[in-house]
């Protein structure tokens, strides 16, 4: 699957200027809205299979499941972010994310395609008009008539209101 | 070309911790009176390894060190001189100052000089020991080293080589010799057939001069042979001095000139029967083969000064003591490499998921027809036994024996009890039963406490002893063994043993919960209660360093337990029982509506369903249950976990017993799937931390299984509220 995403890549990513990090996103949908997420942070991309239950766990952390050995655990963001019907069928994606030094999965609606955004398409994010708070946000892409929002998914997902990881203090 | 020495520094530093660990190991277990040649041999090698690497790497103050040591080691095992208590200290001193030099090479912690002059002092002397008066001889000896250490190699260590070339051209001789003079001081003679020799005293040893001779020439038609060195010689001089009173002028020519000294040496050797060091480094060599010891002249190979293509070779053989410093087998042929703990982690993940899919395929094929597919059923079959094997032969790559713990006691044992004025026998007991690596580091600190506790508060004094009709020496012993799935480690003395009164007196004065009438094992555990300094209680001498709620705890979080075994007069013996690994855990797994979990098995004591007469409600303390007329507390695990269960009435579920830290409570779950070994896997590595759960396992068909923190649900059934669920 990863290399199915690299190898579409390419297309869009001649002029892709190295020195600016990001700037191949993953886009992916959740209800009506499109995100964008910094390629290098996905792993891989899979569908959605059974999860075993984590006791007592917020709603939108579906459980933990067996990713070649390593016990991953699964986040539904159509949940968290009330955007879209948490419906679960051999169509749902799961994009396995590698952030902070962790695997996670994310579960989207859908994963569209992967896109090379310049410096001058991506527009700050606006105050308000997303679900996310907009300190997760590294701004708005835009290509022709398509908005993305791009998120900073190593922000969200290290966030304390995710609860993936341990706060120190605690 | 410049070749990186850094790598080879680390690898030398740590084979030469290894090679001091060994020694030290050799010296503490010889018998004074009657050492074994074997032994003093294998000693002699440490030593002489840790020179050859040394001065591979320039490393004087090592080799300076280690020379004077192996003098004295060679009289001794050639039986020039009887082995005493006062070597032995000597050696440990030695390797003490090694050991702080080694330090100071590694990490530049400081190294305190004057405790190296005095180490040396101590050796030089010892290794003159035939006369008493040697006292002059061996200051004078150093002190040439100390006013002038540096300029010239000779003053150091010297060795002298007599080398005898094969008939090779004028010019050659010259370029070995200019390359030889690097080495040290040189001299040339022509011999009568035409060949050539050269006299060298140098630092270094016969293969340094190989290593550079085998540029030009087949170092076959090479000898070599070592002579006396000069510093012996002067040694030796002084005795023939001292006996001729003839004064210290004789001494004035410390470097004579290659055939003088030859002369001379030549002349000594026939008055004073030092003839023993010809041919000294050869022989050794031959020795230190035949007893399969390979590493040693491997470890000589690299020159510093030689673009010697071979260099990275030495690394391969190097890394071969390490499991015979661990297994202490030091004669037999062992070879070992090194490899990073994270690749070793990294295949026994890799078997784990192989395991894991062999069971798939096993489960899936279980429902074809064994008449039509009876080839495809006995290849599983296979495929199950190998793998299984394949499991265990990876797993035991992570076992380490024992030793590796036990082998660091007999040194601070005998440190301490002398320092205590004690007399004790220090003896242990299946050293070599194996243990995974990650317990093993993490025991040693708890048993360290455990055995200094025994020395400073279990043992007594041997007037005291002898007073009470034992023998004065006391006997401490450290002993492990496999005990069904666990491993036992007894740590045990035949001192004073526990006072219990004292005890539960202290325990009373700290407001714990006791009575007259306990039994002896739980008053035993209240030591373990923090601020319960054993000290205090049983003999008034101050404990130091961690305490033992300290050790109570690190061996709880390594999933064993501590138990104690005393009787007043008789002694003490305190019993730690580990897992095997934590890598795998025996599961016994349990099912709750439609999710099934794991309970570590020895958590378990039974499991049963209770008659609905035994099930009992307390208002506002849930319910409990009643098993053999006990009143265990009821936990709902599908109210813990807000499951959807099948049963809510326990007399139709089944309870199962749980046991940890001495309190029982009964679980209340749907049914009982099975048991089975399952691969302890980490939640918090990409998760977090989840109350009630201590980790997770794939299961057979590929899904995940949580582990229940059976301690920690026994911990919070104390506050259960009857319909809340406490994690919440």
């Amino acid at each position: 699957m990863t290399q199915n995403v690299q190898s579409i890549a390419p297309v869009n990513g001649e002029k892709t200027d190295r020195d600016i990090a990001g700037q191949e996103y993953l886009a992916f949908t959740l209800g009506k809205e499109e995100y964008g997420i910094d390629i290098l942070k996905v792993q891989e991309i899979r569908g959605y299979e059974t999860v075993t239950r984590i006791a007592n766990a917020p709603d939108f952390i579906k459980g933990v499941v067996n990713l070649r050995g390593i016990i991953v655990p699964i986040v539904d963001m159509r949940i968290k972010f009330n955007l879209g019907e948490p419906t679960y069928d051999q169509f749902t994606v799961v994009i396995i994310l590698n952030v902070a030094g962790r695997v996670v999965g994310m579960v989207v609606d859908s994963v569209s395609d992967v896109t090379t955004l310049s410096p001058e398409q991506i527009k700050p994010a606006p105050e308000m008009g997303t679900a996310l708070n907009t300190d997760y946000l590294i701004g708005l892409g835009t290509i022709d008539q398509r908005m993305l929002i791009l998120v900073d998914i190593d922000k969200l997902m290290s966030s304390a209101e995710m609860g993936l990881i341990d706060k120190i203090a605690a | 070309m410049t070749i990186d020495m850094s790598q080879f520094f680390q690898v030398f530093f740590d084979e030469t911790e290894e090679l001091l660990a060994e020694m030290e190991k050799l010296l503490l277990a010889i018998d004074v009176s009657a050492p074994d040649e074997e032994e003093l041999n294998a000693i002699f090698r440490a030593a002489h390894s840790i020179k050859g690497g040394a001065g591979t790497f320039g490393l004087t103050d090592l080799t300076d060190v280690t020379h004077v040591l192996e003098s004295l080691l060679d009289k001794i095992r050639k039986g020039e001189m009887a082995l005493s208590a006062e070597h032995v200290d000597a050696f440990l001193v030695a390797k003490d100052v090694l050991k702080m030099q080694l330090d100071g090479h590694r990490l530049q912690t400081p190294v305190d000089q004057e405790a190296v002059v005095d180490a040396r002092m101590l050796l030089q002397s010892l290794s003159q020991g035939d006369m008493p008066q040697a006292m002059p001889a061996a200051s004078l000896d150093v002190a040439p080293k100390v006013e002038a250490p540096a300029p010239v190699p000779i003053a150091g260590s010297a060795r002298r080589f007599r080398i005898e070339l094969p008939k090779v051209t004028d010019r050659d001789v010259e370029a070995l010799m200019a390359e030889l003079g690097l080495l040290g001081q040189i001299s040339k003679e022509a011999l009568a057939d035409g060949r050539t020799a050269f006299t060298l005293d140098c630092t270094g040893d016969s293969e340094e001069i190989v290593a550079i001779c085998s540029f030009i020439l087949d170092p076959k038609d090479l000898q070599i042979t070592e002579q006396a060195p000069a510093r012996q010689m002067t040694a030796a001089e002084a005795k023939a001095a001292q006996e001729e009173a003839q004064g210290y002028g004789f001494f004035d020519p410390i470097e004579p000139t290659a055939e003088q000294s030859a002369a001379e040496k030549a002349a000594k050797e026939a008055a004073q029967g030092y003839g023993f060091f010809d041919n000294f480094e050869t022989h050794e060599m031959k020795e230190t083969k035949a007893a399969g010891l390979a590493q040693v002249p491997a470890q000589q190979a690299p020159v510093p000064s030689a673009h010697e293509p071979s260099t990275p070779h030495p690394v391969e053989k190097k890394a071969a003591p390490k499991r015979e410093a661990a297994g202490g087998a030091h004669n037999s042929e062992t070879t070992s490499i090194r490899v990073g703990i994270e690749k070793v982690d990294q295949l026994i993940n890799l078997v784990g998921e192989l395991v894991i899919t062999q069971a798939m395929i096993e489960q899936r094929t279980n429902t074809l027809d064994p008449m039509i597919h009876e080839r495809l059923l006995n290849s599983v079959s296979q495929l199950t036994r190998n793998t299984r094997d394949l499991q265990e032969a990876v797993m035991s790559i992570r076992m380490i024996p024992m030793d590796y713990v036990f082998s660091r006691f007999p040194r601070m044992v005998r440190d301490l009890a002398s320092k205590l004025g004690k007399r004790i026998e220090f003896v242990t007991h299946g050293a070599a039963t194996e243990l995974d690596k990650g317990l093993i580091e993490r025991i040693v600190d708890p048993l360290t406490h455990l055995v200094r506790n025994s020395i400073d508060h279990g043992i007594e004094m041997p007037e005291v002893r002898k007073a009470a009709g034992k023998s004065e020496t006391g006997r401490l012993s450290l002993s492990a063994g496999h005990q069904g799935g666990n491993i036992v480690i007894e740590v045990t003395d035949d001192g004073g043993g526990l006072n219990r009164e004292k005890i539960l007196a202290k325990a009373k004065s700290q407001g714990l919960p006791v009575s007259d009438s306990m039994p002896d094992g739980d008053v035993w555990q209240l030591i373990f209660a923090p601020g319960f300094s054993t000290a205090e209680v049983v003999t008034d001498v101050s404990g130091r360093g961690v305490g033992m709620d300290v050790v109570k705890r690190n061996i709880t979080a390594m999933g064993g337990n501590v138990d104690i075994r005393s009787a007043k007069g008789f002694g003490t013996t305190i019993s730690i029982s580990l897992p095997l690994t934590l890598a795998i855990l025996d599961g016994m797994s349990i099912k709750v509506g439609e999710e099934i979990y794991i309970l570590p098995l020895g958590y378990v004591v039974e499991s049963l369903q209770p008659d609905p007469a035994d099930v009992k409600e307390i208002t506002g303390q849930g319910r409990v249950v009643k098993v053999r007329g006990e009143y265990l507390p009821l936990i709902p695990l599908y109210k813990m976990f807000g499951i959807e269960p099948r049963f809510t009435d326990p007399s139709q579920g089944i309870v199962v017993i749980l046991e940890s830290d001495g309190k029982k409570a009964a679980l209340f779950i749907d049914d009982l799937v099975g048991q089975q070994q399952v691969v302890v896997k980490n939640l918090e590595s990409n998760y977090r931390k989840v109350a009630g759960i201590s980790g997770a396992t794939i299961l057979g068909d590929g899904g995940v299984s949580l582990i229940i923190d059976v301690a920690a649900l026994l911990r919070s059934s104390r506050q259960l509220s009857a319909d809340e669920s406490i994690f919440s």
